[in-house]
């Protein structure tokens, strides 16, 4: 390693270097100091959501029912002192179904800003982040017990403004499951059919639902089975829905087509009116209909959306009513809420955003620590992000080439003597 | 058709064969870029007037770099797909790069369903799926090449493996047993792509025969 020369000793010597950090930009930020979480808790709390704040702790017995509506079902556990085998949460909406009680008639309308501890990326093969548990910070909110139409375009409405609070484009596709799961009923009543057919839709596959109906139609034909309906001309209404999608003034006179063919016009009613509600506000602008969402129909039914922003390959936002749910909990009433996965945000980085400066102060040895105070002390004042570092440490970090994880492209600014009086010097 | 606004498709392409026959039918529906079948050692080739940017990548990647995000649209085998199961649309079926998902063995193999299957595959998930739907326990080994040679050498009593011609299974005195499934390229897309460039993913895909009823 190279020898590290002696810092000079003269407080003459005090150099105050503006620096471009590694751009990080504002929502990056943020995110980083919570206070993307505290304007969503504001939020939630101009609409009369209360927080909710629980055990880290919760039962395993409690995800072994019901692991089909996590995410993943990998879970942490151990047993406690007193011999009950627990887990370490790795969902929020269970616990809080289970422990909330709602009085019948009212409605319970609660946040929460949690850590959950689950595989990170979720299901897919290809989402490796390794296999390994993750601690993750979720927040999101529950409306549970006489959820009435306004609660749902209520939760609509705040899942869209969550997503408008990141600063970036955004889009809250939003679905209607007793559609998609009557439309696709009515292809096969078959239940490993009908789940094949789902994770079609899911995949916005259309070619393969195609051939699953005929694959049907083929076989009662060889057996010589007789239906009112052929499997392929049921099977085009749930092309027709999960090929669909766009605004929903553009798309919903094509659902109530598919709604009235299906008798499932109060459902289609219901589905209109809350997205009507958000029509002619900045979040209704943002919403776009989309029949390939999919949940396990043992726990959700209803409408079911996902938020997307752009700049990030995934959902960052999922959330739908889940009465199914509630029901299996022995909880009267039902249940609508969303989550935000903070984790996937933090995957928002944008060169093209302001880069924000950082200053380095660097200091003779022999240096007062109260005069450095003092100095840092103004650039806080001013709101200026400033760091001290001993010449011996800045010329040790330019010997290794190593700034730390700022990058220094400006210039030197030599102060003479009194430290209070400075330049700022901007990096080229 | 151009994308609005300046941005560019991004398409990942497998390398070889297959990479190159989609390419031409990219090229005839619209979306051309000559450069990407030239000498050159470029690894990026970009169109701003048909608004496409090609990568090559190898076949097995296709899917990552589309679920990750930075392929907007990739064509990936219908193996891989079924086998990695990852988070994208899969938007059409292009109809080439055909083969078959097929289980072998040594000719004149008998199977005994009394006991466990030993199974040898590349697709794991494929092969457990397949026979789970059949209620029969395996025992699956994992390889990742030679895969034939596994139930020449008794590690396995069958493999399950992508048969195209079927030559290098007859020169091995291997034969077809069962066959699970056809296998061809599919188009996918970026789930998040697929809503912020969607009038543009939506042309593409049509123009290579998507149809939405």
């Amino acid at each position: 390693m190279s020898e590290v020369r002696p810092a000079p000793a003269s407080s003459e010597d005090w150099r105050v270097i503006n620096v471009n950090s590694q751009a990080r930009p504002p929502f990056f930020r943020d995110l980083r100091s919570g206070e993307y979480s505290g304007n969503l808790r504001k939020l939630y709390e101009n609409f009369g959501y209360r927080p909710y704040k629980m055990s880290k702790f919760e039962e395993y017995e409690l995800y072994l029912r019901n692991k089909e509506f996590l995410i993943s079902d990998a879970i942490i556990t151990f047993t406690d002192t007193d011999g009950r085998l627990m887990a370490l949460k790795p969902d929020v909406t269970l616990s809080i179904i289970k422990n909330t009680d709602v009085k019948p008639g009212t409605t319970d309308k609660l946040f929460y800003s949690e850590n959950v501890y689950r595989v990170s990326g979720g299901g897919s093969g290809l989402s490796s982040s390794g296999g390994t548990f993750k601690e993750i910070m979720q927040t999101g909110l529950e409306c549970i017990g006489a959820v009435d139409d306004y609660c749902l375009s209520e939760v609509l409405l705040l899942a869209a403004e969550s997503l408008s609070l990141t600063g970036k484009n955004f889009v809250l596709d939003v679905g209607q499951l007793d559609l998609l799961f009557k439309a696709v009923d009515r292809v096969s009543s078959d239940p490993a059919v009908a789940a094949a057919i789902l994770r079609c839709a899911e995949e916005k596959n259309l070619h393969e639902i195609a051939e699953i109906a005929a694959k049907i139609d083929r076989e009662n034909a060889e057996k010589g089975i007789a239906t009112r309906l052929s499997a392929s001309y049921a099977a085009e209404a749930v092309i027709k829905l999960v090929g669909l999608y766009g605004k929903p003034a553009e798309i919903l006179p094509e659902v109530e087509k598919i709604a009235s063919e299906l008798g499932m016009e109060a459902e289609f009613g219901q589905f209109r009116t809350v997205l009507e509600a958000l029509s002619g506000t900045a979040a209704g602008e943002k919403l776009r209909i989309d029949f390939s969402i999919v949940s396990d129909r043992n726990y959700y039914n209803g409408i079911a959306f996902k938020g997307y922003v752009e700049g990030i390959p995934g959902r960052v936002l999922s959330g739908g009513c889940y009465d199914r749910l509630a029901g299996k909990l022995s909880k009267k009433g039902k249940a609508v809420g969303f989550a935000v996965y903070l984790d996937v945000l933090e995957r928002l980085w944008d060169p093209e955003d302001d880069k924000t400066d950082e200053i380095i102060v660097v200091y003779p040895d022999g240096s007062s620590p109260s005069d450095v105070l003092a100095k840092m002390n103004d650039f806080s004042c001013g709101g200026r992000s400033a760091r001290a570092m001993s010449e011996a440490e800045f010329q040790a970090r330019e010997l290794l080439r190593d700034p730390g994880n700022i990058t220094v492209s400006g210039k030197y600014c030599e102060t003479s003597g009194n430290i209070t009086e400075f330049r700022e010097m901007r990096g080229e | 058709m151009k994308v609005a606004d300046g941005k560019m498709l991004n398409i990942a392409l497998p390398k070889g064969r297959l990479g190159e026959k989609v390419y031409g039918m990219l090229e005839k529906a619209g979306y051309s870029c000559p450069e990407v079948l030239g000498d050159s050692r470029k690894l990026i080739f970009e169109s701003p007037e048909t608004g496409v940017r090609y990568f090559w990548v190898k076949p097995s990647d296709v899917a990552i770099y589309v679920e990750r995000g930075a392929a907007d649209l990739g064509i990936a085998g219908k193996d891989l797909l079924l086998e990695y199961r990852p988070d994208v649309y899969e938007l059409c079926d292009l109809h080439t790069g055909k083969c078959r998902m097929a289980v072998a063995s040594v000719k004149g193999f008998r199977d005994d369903p009394g006991r466990t299957l030993r199974v040898a595959t590349k697709f794991s998930h494929i092969a457990r799926d397949y026979y789970a739907g059949k209620g029969r326990e395996i025992d699956v080994i994992h390889l990742n090449g030679s895969i034939e040679i596994a139930p020449i050498l008794g590690l396995s009593d069958v493999i399950v493996d992508i048969v195209e011609t079927g030559t290098t299974l007859r020169e091995n005195d291997l034969e077809v047993i069962e066959e699970i499934m056809p296998i061809s390229a599919r188009l996918i897309t970026n789930k998040a792509s697929y809503k912020f460039k969607n009038g543009e993913i939506r042309a593409l895909a049509e123009a290579l025969g998507r149809k939405e009823v």
